[in-house]
């Protein structure tokens, strides 16, 4: 008789490299900066480029988060996503107009009370939206990928539509409020105080829903249908509620980034939510569908670099963001973050 | 023989073939029956639309991956033909080797889209096409110097398919034979080939395997079809049709820009027109762009008068407005796909 062999697990602590492979897609943000800074050379220059991407990735990261998250707990692709975008800068921008009492003071407090009821607004009609997408588009089509793309593509160009029914054809223009007007001057760069705000207002909503994904209740049950929706649904729980508020949440997060858009480019019309849908999509996909913290990295990389190749050369600007998703998806298939599966 | 012509899927239906004969007989003889420039244009446009559509319906219908990259081979095929028109100099000779090329172009970007889409999950390549297929129209506006920008681009086809040229001194049957009559003739039975080679191909063996792929993929894959070899292939011979069909459109426009070729309107078109028609049946495509052609052309007149007979009650005149006809397609758009996914083709030949 043979003796086992002998068997002695042992734990290797992780070298460096190993560390930094874990980190890999969060370090390609300061590596495409640095590239960037190679590339453009004058660091003013630079400093703006990078807040206005930084701004720029943290608007398309909130209208992508909701996409992304009902794909993972659905399987659900919402086409018509970007209706949402644009439904909620329409209210917003609405309101901004109809407070121009408010928005005109030279007042910091009534400015950005304006903004707040602007953006609640727009929250409310976007989610109120969805909810309604969630159940006249969506429901019938559980299951059928073909005709999810379809009918929620046909959903998107109804409400275009209605749109241009309730707001007429023309698009809309709008000024900043007064304390958002204006730039910072910081080491020999202008440095929009917008820009900052909306970075800002991106990485609290980024906290806030990791904090909520993270240690609530709800995210850890919204998690796990991520997962694995089969098996919480066993246990009990209602999915199908839980993906109903993540629709409407979603829905109602596009519409404030719709609204940070059109105070961004001060000019709003019908298709903007259908043309930034390219740019979320390839957030979606790079980041890897269903992850949250993939979608902001990757809506980050897109911002800094549709800025960057902005500035070096107008016409490429989104030609290398499609070099940037083949890029990484040869590196990484599933997108940079893969959420595990077991469907 | 006409069973062979047909590849052998025959319509099926009594009144599908009496439609599909109206609307043959309408488009052979259209420059008789409808005189006129505005009517032969449209029966171009729908000769042209069939073609694209067919290829649209091997994708959707047939293989069941949605791609939103069609009109960016429409547009490669056209920009093709007005480019070497413009380069090699006014000739059959350009227009063959600007359709050939187009077609090129569009095969190996379409196989590259695909082995990289669909390797991994069909759904993303709806969304990288949408990318792909936007960037793509963004590049071909920006680059005026080769491709004039918003403009598009104005060329000359050979002199023996315009109007100038003119076959008989006579008119026949009151309808001058010139070389402008050529040229839809060159549409109209040029699209009917391509059409019947789409008919050939979803119904051969590698036809076959696609539908068994949309109705079962894993089942596909463990009788040992390699699913992303048919899918990628199943891309690339409709990208080809499309570029055929868009070298068609550019030489009867004598014209490509954006807006004519690569814009998003005209993919929500196709796609319209595919569901309405019927997805998986090529007859589908003949009916879906033959009625949304009419409709795109002669609906709008419509809503004006509905427009102004509802002018005085509240709301009506909005949604009619003949701008918000879009509206309507959509709302039409989103019943079909629940209520009679198999389209127009589907309902007749259901009820035998």
């Amino acid at each position: 008789m043979t003796t086992a062999p002998e068997h002695n697990p042992t734990l290797h602590e992780l070298t460096l490299m190993d560390r930094l492979a874990q980190y890999a897609p969060v370090l390609l943000i300061p590596i495409l900066m640095v590239i960037g800074l190679a590339a453009i050379q004058s660091p003013s220059s630079w400093l703006t480029l990078t807040v206005s991407g930084l701004a720029m990735g943290m608007m398309i990261f909130i209208m992508a988060s909701g996409l992304t998250l009902v794909f993972g707990l659905m399987d659900v692709i919402n086409f018509g996503h970007g209706a949402f975008v644009s439904v909620g800068a329409f209210i917003g921008i609405s309101i901004l107009l109809a407070l121009g009492t408010m928005t005109g003071a030279p007042s910091i407090f009534l400015n950005v009370l304006a903004v707040l009821i602007a953006i609640v607004g727009a929250m409310i009609g976007a989610g109120l939206l969805g909810w309604a997408f969630e159940r006249v588009i969506v429901k019938p089509v559980y299951g059928a990928h073909l005709k999810q793309i379809l009918v929620t593509m046909g959903g998107m160009i109804v409400v275009e539509q209605l749109i241009l029914v309730v707001w007429g054809p023309d698009e809309i223009f709008i000024n900043r409020p007064e304390a958002l007007k204006g730039a910072y001057i910081f080491l020999g760069a202008a440095v929009e105080k917008y820009r900052l705000l909306a970075v800002v207002l991106g990485l609290v909503i980024f906290a806030g829903m990791r904090w909520v994904l993270r240690h609530t209740k709800i995210g850890l049950i919204v998690r796990a249908g991520v997962e694995n929706g089969e098996m919480v649904r066993a246990l009990g729980y209602p999915l199908r509620l839980v993906f109903i508020s993540i629709f409407i949440a979603g829905s109602a997060l596009a519409g404030l980034g719709g609204v940070m858009w059109g105070l961004y480019q001060e000019v709003i019309t019908a298709h903007m939510g259908g043309s930034l849908m390219v740019l979320v999509f390839i957030v979606v996909i790079i980041g890897g569908l269903g992850s949250v913290e993939g979608c902001f990295i990757g809506a980050l990389l897109v911002g800094l670099l549709q800025n960057y190749v902005g500035f070096l050369d107008p016409k490429l600007a989104l030609v290398s963001n499609i070099g940037l998703m083949v890029l990484i998806l040869m590196w990484r298939p599933q997108g940079m973050v893969p959420v595990v599966r077991a469907k | 023989m006409l069973n062979s012509l047909f590849s052998g899927d025959l319509p099926r239906s009594k009144a599908l073939t009496l439609l599909l004969l109206v609307i043959f007989v309408g488009l052979a003889f259209a420059p008789f029956i409808f005189p006129g420039t505005r009517s032969l244009d449209t029966a171009a446009r729908i000769c042209i639309f069939i073609v694209l559509v067919a290829s649209y319906d091997l994708l959707l219908g047939y293989t069941g991956i949605v791609s939103f990259a069609h009109t960016m081979f429409f547009g490669v095929g056209a920009y093709g033909v007005a480019l070497a028109s413009i380069h090699i100099g006014r000739g059959f000779d350009a227009l063959i080797v600007g359709s050939l090329a187009g077609a090129l172009v569009a095969a190996v970007l379409a196989t590259i889209i695909g082995l990289f889409s669909l390797r991994v999950r069909a759904i993303f390549f709806a969304m990288i096409t949408l990318a792909v297929a936007t960037a793509v129209a963004v590049l071909f506006s920006q680059m005026s110097g080769i491709t004039g920008g918003e403009d598009g681009l104005n060329f000359k086809i050979p002199r023996a398919l315009t109007s100038a040229q003119k076959y008989m001194s006579d008119p026949l049957f009151g309808v001058k034979v010139n070389g402008k009559l050529m040229n839809y003739y060159l549409m109209l039975f040029g699209s009917l080939i391509l059409l019947l080679v789409f008919l050939r191909i979803t119904n051969s063996p590698f036809g076959r395997v696609l539908q068994a792929i949309r109705e079962n993929e894993f089942r596909a894959e463990s009788i040992g079809y390699k699913i992303v070899f048919f899918r990628t292939g199943a891309s690339v011979i409709s990208a080809v049709g499309a570029a055929l069909a868009g070298s068609l459109y550019a030489i009867w426009l004598r014209y490509v820009g954006p807006d004519t070729t690569l814009s998003f309107e005209i993919m929500i078109d196709i796609l319209l027109m595919v569901v309405i028609g019927g997805m998986g049946t090529i007859y589908g495509a003949v009916i879906g762009a033959t009625i949304f052609v009419l409709a795109q052309n002669y609906l709008q007149n419509l809503m004006v008068v509905a427009a102004d007979a509802t002018q005085s009650l509240p709301v009506l005149p909005l949604i009619l407005n003949p701008d918000r006809w879009l509206l309507w397609l959509g709302i039409l758009f989103i019943l079909s796909v629940y209520f009679f996914p198999s389209g127009v083709v589907g309902r007749l030949r259901g009820k035998r």
